[in-house]
């Protein structure tokens, strides 16, 4: 009949407006400031930098190898080495980065750092109100700007975190057991030298790749 | 009491006019009541912009504005403060001078047509005798604007929008005034205010409102339909259309002028809404004779903003039409069905009273309705577009 679907039409539209006050299921509206949705795990925006520990400066995973700063195809990472060597979190002697900028401005959320780091060190963030009055430098973030501890990683990223800590206290053991068995080894090599003299050179390179796996891509990035 | 009440507002008219010397009373008396209207229904504009704003969110389960104030109801004195700060944009090839008077032509046609409708028991500014055609001369008057408008902008969108305003409003006039003639048939007189009193008597406690005959019922769907056309509401929103025309004949227009074209559309709504309401629904009568007692202005403000509730539920629910589909519309279904009317009219008045005439008015509508849907729309020859290109 003329005009019926006219009024299948109202009567749909007459439903949706009175059903809006009754259920509230029928708002699907997410009032932003005030409640935001939770975001899913797999969300990502702008990289930052991974701490152990406490104290963000003394506990930076980042050794400043500089292996992201030359993969990011938008280069918005600048690296500064440092001159000296502090000990890292679990106490071995590391270069740190004197200087780790990233330009949020340029920065295209690819992951590639994230992907290439050998260190676990550079992880994705999940804040997205970076909104700021200055162009400039309020998008260049810093050292202490990007430093985010272990902690906040498992919170936005639980089951990512989860997997990097056991890789990472793998290694860990496995470093221990190889420094161990090297130091054995050199105090073997090192009595046996004592017997015979000449192999002395040979000896000592064990007990540098004991450091390994920590220093290896260091020299790789020179 | 009850008639204090009713006539508060004339009351205090006269009182206020009676402080004045004798010679000055006529032009003061006119200058009250239209400073009254300039200032009641830009209010009420204020309102209704608001309740379509929230009323449209709800119909598309949403929340509508909330942010300014609570429940966002401050929020038209929030976008009347943006309207007014903006920057007033004139387009370098313009015509300058009608650019700046057609938005003005536009407010001051719609407020004049508040001049003639009774908003109350002897609550109208001038008691013309031939009001109604008054308020369609006038109201005719507003193609003017819309085209001064669409010209002087020198931009296509907006000349394209003016087109299909006036071709739109001077086809939709026809079956707006065939249908208002109805009235004035049985009425035997053009004046609003006659006509009012006319509907306003009672039986078994029910009104003698025209819509509730078969052929007023008849003539107030086509009034309806002709009147959402004729202040291009959606679903014939065409002249703006803004997925095909940016706004239509306001594109050129920004700050304070496009305040005044948006009120001026508002104010439209309103004038043929009180117009409506007057021809068709009693204008100011109480709809049961027990509820004599509530003021008259209530009765008519009540109407006008219930008119204006079911356009806000049509433009929430129905797709704008396509130009042809509207032309046709017009030409080809409102126009016959209003004509047709006329000659129902002609029966109910010749037919007496009894109930011969409620049965044959009724059939008579009801049978060209029905025809109209089976015949006169349907569109067989409409199949699937083939496409033919350049080779």
């Amino acid at each position: 009949m003329l005009g019926e679907g006219i009024l299948k039409g109202l009567a749909e539209t007459a439903r949706n407006a009175v059903g809006s006050f009754v259920s509230k299921d029928r708002l699907t509206t997410v009032e932003y400031p005030e409640e935001r949705l939770p975001l899913p795990e797999a969300s990502r925006n702008f990289p930052f930098l991974v701490y152990d520990g406490t104290d963000w400066e003394k506990g930076l995973r980042c050794v400043a190898c500089q292996i992201c700063e030359k993969e990011c195809p938008p280069k918005c990472i600048y690296i500064d080495k440092s001159k000296d060597k502090k000990p890292d979190a679990f106490g071995r002697p590391q270069i740190y980065p004197a200087k780790f900028d990233i330009d949020i401005s340029v920065c295209m959320s690819c992951q590639i750092c994230v992907e290439v780091c050998p260190f676990e060190a550079i992880k994705m963030d999940t804040q997205y109100e970076l909104s700021t009055d200055d162009r400039f430098g309020g998008l260049l973030l810093d050292r202490k700007e990007l430093a985010k501890s272990n902690e906040y990683y498992h919170q936005i990223h639980p089951t990512e975190a989860s997997e990097v800590d056991a890789k990472l206290a793998a290694e860990k053991v496995k470093a221990d057991a190889k420094a161990k068995a090297a130091a054995g080894a050199a105090a073997a090599k090192a009595a046996a030298a004592a017997a015979a003299p000449k192999p002395a050179e040979a000896a000592a390179k064990p007990v540098v790749l004991a450091d390994a796996p920590a220093a290896k891509p260091q020299g790789e990035g020179d | 009491m009850v008639s204090t009440l009713d006539q508060i507002f004339v009351l205090l008219k006269h009182w206020l006019v009676g402080l004045l010397p004798s010679v000055l009373q006529p032009a003061a008396g006119v200058l009250l009541s239209v400073v009254a209207i300039v200032c009641v229904f830009p209010a009420l504009f204020a309102l209704t912009v608001l309740l379509e704003r929230k009323g449209l969110g709800r119909m598309q389960n949403r929340l509508g504005p909330n942010r300014v104030g609570p429940f966002g109801i401050l929020q038209p004195i929030a976008d009347a403060i943006k309207s007014l700060t903006k920057e007033d944009i004139v387009p370098l090839r313009a015509d300058a001078l009608i650019h700046f008077l057609a938005p003005l032509v536009l407010v001051v046609a719609v407020f004049l047509e508040f001049a003639v409708v009774p908003m109350g028991r002897n609550m109208v500014l001038v008691d013309m005798d031939a009001s109604l055609l008054f308020f369609f001369s006038i109201g005719a008057s507003t193609e003017l604007s819309v085209f001064m408008a669409g010209w002087s902008s020198r931009n296509k969108y907006s000349l394209m929008g003016a087109m299909r305003a006036v071709a739109q409003m001077i086809s939709y006039e026809v079956p707006l005034l065939m249908s208002s003639v109805a009235v004035v048939m049985i009425t035997g007189s053009l004046s609003l205010v006659k006509i009012v009193e006319a509907q306003n008597q009672y039986t078994y406690g029910l009104p003698h409102w025209n819509i509730f005959t078969p052929w007023g019922c008849a003539g107030f769907v086509m009034f309806a339909i002709a009147a959402t056309a004729e202040t291009n509401r959606s679903p014939f929103d065409l002249p703006e259309g803004e997925s095909e025309l940016v706004a239509g004949y306001f594109t050129e227009y920004s700050g304070f002028k496009f305040a005044l074209f948006f009120l001026g559309e508002y104010l439209g709504m309103f004038s043929i809404s009180g117009l409506g309401t007057a021809l068709f629904l009693g204008g100011w009568s109480a709809p049961f004779s027990f509820l004599w007692w509530v003021p008259s202005w209530i009765w008519f403000f009540g109407k006008v903003m219930l008119s204006i509730c079911v356009l806000i539920w049509v433009r929430g629910t129905l797709p704008r039409l396509r130009q042809d589909q509207l032309m046709n519309f017009a030409w080809k279904f409102v126009l016959p069905m209003t004509l047709l009317n006329l000659v129902d009219v002609a029966l109910w008045r010749f037919l007496g009273e009894g109930w011969l005439r409620w049965v044959v008015c009724s059939a008579v509508m009801l049978v060209a309705y029905v025809a109209a849907a089976l015949t006169g729309l349907r569109r067989d020859h409409i199949g699937p577009r083939s496409y033919r290109y350049a080779e």
